[in-house]
This record gives C-alpha cells, structure tokens and sequence, in this order.
C-alpha cells in the first residue's frame, strides 16, 4: 500500500447525515470482480437521475467541486453493508480523505486497509468547515499526518487525533497480512492447543 | 479471580498476541463466505502466492445475486460470473461450498446457524455486516471488509482492537403478537443508527430468555444496524436444544462436553459493562419504519411525523429529505399507507418461524389485487421444512409468490427489485434509499405485519387480525 504522509486538495461537502454504503456505491455495482474502476459509480443514484443525466443540484456535480479530493460530511458516515466497493469507489473516484464527525466501524476499518485517512472532528469543526468550503470557491485543506493537523492556508489550523498504530499503519503503508504473519508460530500453537474445539466432526 | 462479560471471556479465548497501543491478533474459529465480497480476496491470495489457511473452517454459499425463480438461467452475464468465480475459488482453495444444487445453499446467515457451524464461544467472520446474527448463540461474529477476507483466508486471524461493552437490557415480556423484529426495530428507534458504534452488545432480560433460536437471530441480525460490532445473546438450554443433532455440532459425549463448556461463557455475576442501555418490552406494540434509516421507526398506530418536531438540526433535515424520497405526508396515519408490493424473507426474517407466522395471517385471504407478494426461503433447507408443511400452499393460495432461496429482494442485487417510486412491506434489515431498487419505498415490519399489509393492500394493525384456521378455510 502507498504511504500516506501528506495531503493538500480541494474540499467537497456531501451534506447528509447517515450516509450508508448502499448510497456510496448501489449493489447493482457490486459484481465486478476486480478492485479498481469503482469511481465512475460512487453516489451515483444522487449523481445522475433515472435516464443518467447528471443531477447539477448534487453538490459533487459542480463545476467548482471538480477534481475534489477531501470529503466532508455528517455524522455515521459509511453505515450499513460491509462493502469495501464503498472505499474503493471513494478512492478511485479521487478523494483521499474524509472528515465526519463519525463513521461506521466496518467503513472506517476499510479505509485503512485501502490508505484513505478518515479523520473524526466535533461537529461544531465539521460545521466549520462546510461553511468554509460553501463560502470559498476553490477551498483547499492541507491533511499533515505526521503532525496531525488540518490547515486551509489562510490561517485556519485544526488538530486532530488518531489512533498512533493506525498513523503509522497509514504513514509506512504497512502490509498487515505480513504483520500478522510475524506470529505464525503462535497462531500454529493456538491451533494445536484448540485442535479438538475447532474440528468440524461432519 | 476478576469478573468478566461473556464478550471479554470470547475475546480472552481467542487472543493470539497483543500488545499495549496496537490492535490485537485474535483467532478465527469460522469464516463464512459468500459471492460478493470474496473474489478480490482470493485474487489477492493468488497475487501474492499465499494459501487459504484452514479451507476446513471456511464454508462458501453464494446467496446476493441468486435468481429466485429459475435459478440456474442467470440471465445477468456480471452476477454469473461472480457465482462461477466463487465456485471457481472455492474449487481452487478447497473451500467447502454450497452451491445451486446443494441443500444447504441459501443466505449465508441462515445456512450457518442451521448446518450447525454456529457454535456458543466461536469467533465467526464474514464479509458481510450481518453476520452479527451468529451472536443469537454466544458466538463473537461481525462484518468485515474484502482486505480482512484475504487476511483471514491467509492467516486465519486478524488484528482487532478490543471493542467496548454494552449491556442492552429488555425489562418486561413481550406481548402476544409482538415479535422479535418489532423489539429490535423499537430499540433502534429509541437510541438510534449509531448509539451502539464502538461497542458490542449484550442482549439480556427476561424477554430475551423468552425468544426461540430464530428470533434471537433476528435481533442479534440487526445489531449492526445499531451501528454495533456485535450483538450477543447468552446460551441458555434453548440454544444447546436448538444445536443438538444438527450435522455440524458434536454428537453424544462430546456434545454434553461441549455444552459445559458453553456454560462457562455467561457473563460472570457482578461484571460490568461500559454501558448499559434498558428497554420495555411489556410497552411494546408492532413496528414500521418510514424514513429511509432503520431508525426511523415508530408504532404501527402512529401517524408519519413532522420533521418541524424533530429538535435538531441534523435530525430535521434527514427526516425532510426522507419524506421527500418516501413520498410522504406527516400526519398521515401509517395504517392508511398503501403498498405495491411485499417481499418476505432475509437472513433477518426468512427462517422457518417467518415463514410460519407469515403463512398463519396469509391463511384463507388473498393478497390485494394491486399488490404483488413474494416469499423466499432463507434456505434450501427452509424451503423443504416450509413445503413438508404445506406453507408453500398457504401462500400459493393466498396468491403469493413461492420463490427459492436467496438474499432476493433485501438488496436486490438478483432479479427481484422495486420499481421506481413502488412502496415495498419488507421484512429485510435496511430501508436505505434504492436498497431494494433505485427510488423504490422500503417500509420494515414482521412477518406477520408484512402478510398482513399484503392482503389488506395497506398496513395494518396484526393485533386486529382474524386468524383462519383450516377448517374455517376449507369449510
């Protein structure tokens, strides 16, 4: 996976709360058997109508959002199915942060493995910070891992917290199969010392 | 010796290696998988040459894009290939599968439970939120990614990080008439999509001592809908009666060897949780849902709300925006909300219990002319159970469609969807905006309560039912 150190780009809002997995990528998307190539479909049924044409009132859809890759939203952000087609649309689509005052735990867990840095703020800072995007076109965040802060460039400066394992999961972009490979052999004596508990008898 | 919860004694028996600040390795005793979420994770095996670890504790259905009718046609080219690449894994990795042909094919948290594969204590994973149903047993089992399929395919672990614990406690019994899908939807509507995220649940109180196997799956189901890791109910005699003989548990000594051993995994007395939450049960009356959040739930004797009632901002706007979707006018008394169509089944709600309390309101009426019902079995198993007794008739008669087993509507990834603007009485688990079709209306309700609607055409009350037995009918 790639590192994640460092990120500066364009804010985007999808101002719902409880935006669900279903809504991030619809399941009639779900079949394909690779991970890539997911973008085209993210939010999609809010994207394009029925006969899709693009929806110019979805807020991703204008023009001064193009080319966005911080996404802001609302509380419970990811719930729903465990999909990580969700992630994978979110990432191939072009963002690579997200900031919500709360996500889902399966979605969260899934942006780690896929190097996309979901950050939590209060709600008064994600408030905050829609106001700012909706005020200022062009409105770009600097996301600084190492130092965990968000800056815009014009003063504004906001710390934020993050579980140290999954900072430095994201800043080495670790392998966390290879990782718990390291106890093989622990894993092995776990297996023979639960030998009988685990054996299907069928 | 210190006091622990049945989550913390599950948790204990299953740590490999931790250490202080990082997410510990625990084991995985099962790992169900299905067609939708696994193909990326055994491409990524095969990328990086690595095996599947135990194929014996790795069980594979396909369930999400099976035709419900004529299941062999698969007409969409996209949902064949998902299921011929599962069988294809599956061949490759020697991986257990049950596929069309087989008995035991159907939505993978129904299969689980009913083969026996679901043991009190186990550690079970799935790419797939509902696996939260396998904690009716006591068994530690929640929804993981594609990257965590591959890395439990690989390793038969995975790096967790301890969840907190919540006790839910249900006061009181449950009425006669009042079903496990209306106490699960009736607590997320008192504490919200998210209350329980961070945490996982443990279902107590006499009402839940009082539930079959079945209805526990249906609350446990549905715990990730509270944004919980888990829900767990402790096993009692009702689950070693309900595991006894089923093909995958141990049989004769080492099946009372085993039950003591589940015993153990009760919550000690005096252990505490990081939070308890109560519910009154004795309170309860049937649930429906209409917003497009499980959590927008509330009394089949209400009226669609007002979002000007909600208090905050957030709130007031996401009830706006759902009544819009909807269609929806608050005020509007839910009874007088007709409906297109009726989708029964689910790994919420298509067990056999379903299926028997559904048939029992559907008995001697016919479904509305302008409603079209149909029934899926959560099992090839089910199925067979449902027509040994005659239910497949009852529907048949009621003029209900009598499918095979599959998720089917519930996400509608297979032929069976909502049209535009259709309102669906679903005894599924997520009323999300398109899940059962693009701008298609879900309302959630029981089996009995989805039955009930399809014969009245609109929803109804089913504590006002006039049940027909069969002489009534045939007479």
């Amino acid at each position: 996976m790639e590192p994640f150190v460092r990120h500066t780009g364009l804010a985007a809002p999808v101002d719902r709360v409880n935006v669900d997995t279903d809504a991030i990528i619809p399941k009639q998307f779900l079949k394909r058997i690779e991970r890539t190539g997911f973008g085209q479909f993210l939010f999609f049924e809010w994207r394009f109508d029925q006969a899709g044409n693009v929806n110019p009132n979805f807020d991703l859809n204008k023009p001064r959002y193009q080319g966005a890759s911080v996404l802001l939203s609302r509380v419970n952000f990811g719930c729903g199915s465990s999909r990580e087609h969700a992630p994978w649309a979110i990432q191939d689509y072009g963002f690579q942060v997200i900031i919500a005052p709360s996500y889902a735990d399966i979605f969260y867990n899934n942006c780690f493995k896929n190097g996309i840095l979901p950050i939590k703020l209060s709600e008064e800072q994600v408030e905050d910070l829609f106001q700012r995007t909706y005020k200022n076109e062009g409105y770009k965040l600097t996301v600084d891992l190492e130092q965990k802060k968000i800056t815009d460039g014009s003063g504004l400066s906001i710390d934020f917290d993050l579980d140290e394992h999954r900072r430095q999961f994201l800043l080495q972009g670790l392998d966390d199969i290879g990782l718990t490979l390291k106890h093989d052999d622990a894993i092995s004596k776990y297996e023979k010392a639960h030998e009988q508990r685990l054996a299907y008898t069928h | 010796m210190a006091k622990k919860t049945m989550f913390e004694k599950i948790w204990d028996n299953h740590v490999i290696y931790e250490e202080a600040g990082k997410p510990s390795v625990i084991y995985i005793d099962l790992h169900l998988v299905h067609e939708v979420t696994s193909p990326q994770a055994f491409e990524g095996l095969r990328l990086s040459g690595r095996k599947v670890r135990r194929p014996d504790l790795t069980f594979a259905t396909m369930d999400h894009n099976v035709p419900t009718k004529d299941r062999f046609n698969i007409a969409d080219p996209i949902s064949k290939q998902q299921i011929d690449t599962l069988a294809q894994n599956c061949k490759d990795f020697d991986v257990t599968l049950f596929d069309l042909n087989h008995v035991d094919q159907g939505v993978v948290h129904v299969m689980g439970p009913e083969v026996g594969l679901t043991h009190p204590g186990k550690t079970i994973v799935c790419g797939d939120s509902h696996t939260s149903t396998h904690g009716a047993f006591g068994a530690l089992a929640f929804g993981i990614g594609t990257s965590e399929v591959e890395h439990v395919l690989a390793t038969q672990c995975l790096q967790q990080s301890k969840a907190k614990t919540l006790e839910v406690r249900i006061n009181g019994k449950l009425k006669p008439g009042i079903t496990a899908k209306d106490l699960i939807l009736g607590i997320i509507a008192k504490y919200g999509t998210d209350f329980a995220t961070g945490y996982v649940i443990e279902y107590t109180g006499e009402a839940i001592r009082g539930l079959s196997m079945e209805e526990r799956m249906t609350v446990c189901n549905m715990s990730i809908e509270a944004g919980a890791r888990a829900g767990l109910i402790a096993p009692d005699e009702t689950t070693f009666e309900y595991l006894r003989g089923r093909d995958y548990v141990p049989q004769g000594a080492a099946f009372d060897a085993a039950v003591a051993e589940w015993k153990k995994l009760t919550t000690d007395e005096g252990a505490t949780y990081d939070w308890v939450v109560e519910f009154d049960a004795a309170a309860l009356i049937p649930q429906v849902t209409w917003g497009t959040s499980p959590g927008m739930g509330t009394d089949i004797t209400a009226k669609v709300p007002n979002p000007v009632d909600f208090t905050s901002e957030n709130e007031r706007k996401a009830a706006e925006k759902a009544l819009e979707y909807m269609g929806l006018t608050p005020g509007t008394p839910m009874t007088e909300l007709k409906i297109d169509r009726v989708f029964i089944g689910s790994c919420t709600n298509g067990r056999i219990e379903d299926l028997r309390a559904a048939a029992a309101v559907a008995r001697g009426y016919k479904v509305a002319t302008h409603v079209e019902a149909i029934v899926v079995p959560g099992s090839g198993r089910v199925k067979l159970q449902a027509e040994k007794e005659g239910l497949d008739k009852v529907f048949s008669e009621a003029g209900f469609e009598w499918r095979d087993a599959g998720c089917s509507m519930c996400l509608a990834m297979n032929p069976d969807v909502l049209s535009p603007g259709e309102r669906c009485a679903s005894t599924s688990n997520r009323n999300f905006e398109g899940r059962q079709g693009r701008d298609g209306r879900t309302h959630l309700v029981s089996p009995a309560m989805a039955a009930a609607a399809a014969i009245a055409g609109h929803f109804v009350d089913v504590r006002d039912w006039k049940f027909r037995v069969e002489s009534e009918v045939t007479a």
